[in-house]
């Protein structure tokens, strides 16, 4: 496992876009482009036809896979983001961010994995988040012929409910349960057209782990609050942010058993069980873990599992470690660094969360209970 | 010590060359800069110039932009358009022998002949890098899993050199014996043309950016390692289960660029700190070029007469070594 490098100010964020043809990412696009916001951005696109603006900053590249040759089949970059992401940033100050643009049937796993995978790419830029679009009304239709619209909701760190004005209210209901039953650690917004204010989407920091956690300590719970942004980007509505709440006690230790574990898999609430969701979740939590038990433990299981694995995040609690250690994984790549120091008042626990597909949560939360630092006193 | 002409272009120098013994600097922002004797400045792509290499026939530098032109830019700043490709970038250009020039764009090698006719030769995947070999009008691509060798001028479908992983660059060897490619791994993949014998050249930590033939093609020299990593190709089986050379090793910076001097056994190799160094190859005795700079060394050349260095850094930084002083 490597250290996060820090990130340095000559880093150029990157927004990955993704969703299937006809959920909105092209008018999205274009409010990014046209929108009055001060900001230059670069957008990498698949065809130049579908954006009607003329912008020097819109390169046009071939979605280009490839299989890094080290016997892993999991770690594929796009080549053609290496490529342009190299071109675009030789020259300092041209622009603020960049936006890659996918095809509708784009994996969103080499995308990112470029921006860890790559040398010259991380050392100049930083991924910042992963936005899916979601038609909400052929989102049924999409998960029943594709795994590609599964994978991108599941992957994503914001899901744009899009259309919302084409779907009844139950409807969306159910929709916005499926989205939630593939990925509940997404931030959710209902939108129509596309309309948002650009500040939910760009400059998340969401692969930045220690911005994230610092923003919102109760990132890694469950979330079932929905943002709704119906009424569009300028409206002067005072919008409700008040989402990743804490989800109902059923993970609320008693504080004398801060060993005790719980893997929140199962799914709450408002969460849909549909034959056609084929990723799931396993949520993780336990007191102080031994350093010595956790890095072998989560190295060999991302290298034996990783495929299995779309993304992983945790905050871990080490015995006689004073700060917070924050991890994160796509496939067998995993990160991690230390945070900051617990507060007095904060629990120390850790917590671990995994999306992805053929996870056996029964074994997750055995191996993860083994790496506590202390063993269970008896009664 | 040698004396430093310096310059600031305030951009990325993409590649430093010489033409009828006159310094000129391809600049990312599109720029061509003639700084000697009047300070010229070629305003080449809008947008910004992405690739930029010397023609090895011919005295003159071929450019490639996100404009999609391709420029044959001559010592006298003249500018000459080969090609136009429409709102593409263009991602690597080179020379042939008889006024052939190739360049690639997307999953396309183009090759324009002597005579100006233009050919496209379509690829599965996209072409990451086009050379010609030193006789003939033969041409090869680097691409994903693999390399391929055609000759333009007939349309024959190109002979296929297949090894796993990314090719991003390719060259001939300069008795035309060796293709060799740089891969997104850290690593180089060689074949022997004759036969299709592989030749792995692997243990770098990390990309390989640049690379020079020695005099009379006796090493292949290259970036990415705390050290230039010279491979021996004088042997009728290239470098194969043969050690390669590691000169000027630096414990705390890697080599970003390297050139070989055109006549001696020996080179100047640049660093991450901007430093350059002239080593010999037979005794490994290094002469300090330039301490250092704000920014990584990105491209060397030398003059004909291997007298004088230019080179470009990351930051703009640029400048003429004279060896003499």
């Amino acid at each position: 496992m490597s250290d996060t490098p820090s990130v340095t100010p000559d880093q150029i964020p990157v927004t990955v876009l993704t969703g299937y043809l006809g959920s909105g990412k092209t008018t999205l696009l274009n409010r990014i482009l046209s929108e009055d916001h001060g900001k230059r951005y670069a957008v990498i696109v698949n065809e130049f036809g579908e954006i009607g603006i003329d912008n020097d900053l819109i390169v046009e590249s071939d979605e280009e896979i490839y299989e890094m040759n080290n016997g892993c089949v999991c770690c594929t970059v796009r080549g053609d983001l290496v490529r342009v992401v190299e071109g675009l940033t030789r020259r300092k100050g041209r622009f603020d961010a960049i936006i890659v643009e996918t095809t509708g049937l784009a994996d969103p796993v080499p995308v990112a994995q470029t921006f860890f995978m790559d040398e010259d790419v991380r050392s100049k830029t930083q991924l910042d988040a992963v936005i899916a679009l979601v038609d909400a009304k052929h989102l049924p239709l999409r998960l029943k012929d594709s795994r590609e619209a599964e994978d991108q909701i599941a992957f994503a760190d914001v899901v744009l409910l899009n259309k919302t004005d084409l779907v009844t209210p139950d409807e969306l209901a159910a929709v916005e349960a499926t989205v939630r039953a593939i990925n509940p650690y997404a931030v959710i917004h209902r939108t129509e057209r596309a309309g948002i204010d650009l500040k939910r989407v760009l400059g998340q920091g969401a692969f930045d782990l220690k911005r994230v956690l610092d923003a919102d300590p109760e990132f890694l719970t469950e979330a079932e609050h929905v943002h709704d942004e119906t009424c569009g980007p300028d409206c002067g509505h005072d919008h409700d942010h008040g989402h990743h709440h804490h989800h109902g006690d059923e993970h609320e230790h008693s504080g004398h058993d801060h060993a005790g574990h719980d893997h929140g898999h199962h799914h709450h609430g408002k969460v849909a069980e549909l034959h056609d969701v084929t990723v799931t979740s396993v949520s993780l939590r336990g007191a102080t873990l031994d350093p010595k038990k956790f890095f072998p433990w989560i190295q060999a299981l991302t290298q034996e599992q990783g495929p299995n694995i779309l993304r992983l995040k945790g905050i871990i609690a080490f015995e006689d470690d004073p700060e917070r250690y924050v991890v994160q994984g796509v496939h067998m790549i995993v990160e991690g660094d230390h945070q900051r120091p617990w507060r007095d008042d904060e629990k120390r626990e850790s917590r671990l969360v995994f999306i992805g597909r053929n996870l056996d949560a029964d074994e997750l939360s055995a191996e993860f209970e083994a790496c506590s630092a202390r063993q269970r006193a008896d009664a | 010590m040698p004396s430093i002409a310096s310059y600031d272009f305030g951009d990325f120098v993409e590649t430093a060359v010489f033409l009828k013994d006159q310094a000129v600097f391809a600049v990312a922002d599109g720029t061509v800069r003639f700084p000697a004797g009047g300070d010229r400045t070629v305003e080449a792509h809008a947008g910004g110039l992405l690739t930029a290499r010397l023609d090895r026939y011919a005295p003159r530098l071929l450019t490639g932009g996100e404009d999609g032109r391709v420029l044959a830019i001559a010592a006298d700043g003249a500018v000459e358009e080969l090609a136009s490709i429409g709102r593409k970038w263009i991602d690597a250009v080179a020379g042939g022998p008889k006024n052939t020039v190739g360049f690639a764009s997307g999953k396309t090698a183009y090759v324009r002949l002597g005579a100006g006719e233009l050919k496209e030769i379509r690829h599965e995947r996209t072409v990451e890098d086009i050379a010609f070999a030193p006789k003939g009008v033969r041409a090869a691509t680097a691409h994903y899993d693999g390399a391929s060798m055609f000759f333009p001028a007939t349309g024959a479908a190109p002979a296929a050199l297949e090894w796993k992983g990314a090719h991003l660059g390719v060259d001939f060897s300069p008795d035309g014996r060796f293709l060799v490619t740089t891969m997104q791994e850290n690593a180089l993949h060689g074949w022997r043309i004759e036969d299709g014998k592989h030749m792995r050249m692997t243990g770098y930590p990390s990309k390989v950016k640049d690379w020079s033939w020695s005099a009379k093609g006796k090493f292949l020299a290259t970036s990415g390692a705390p050290a230039a990593i010279l491979w021996p190709f004088s042997g009728k089986d290239g470098p194969m289960g043969k050690a390669p050379l590691e000169l000027g090793t630096r414990g705390d910076t890697m080599v970003t660029a390297v050139a070989c001097h055109p006549a001696e056994d020996m080179m100047a190799i640049g660093y991450g700190d901007g430093m350059v160094l002239a080593v010999r190859f037979a005794d490994a005795k290094e002469a300090l070029l330039r301490r250092g700079g704000a920014s990584p060394v990105r491209t060397l050349a030398w003059d004909a007469k291997g007298e004088r260095l230019a080179f470009g850094s990351e930051g703009g930084e640029a400048g003429i070594i004279d060896i003499a002083g």
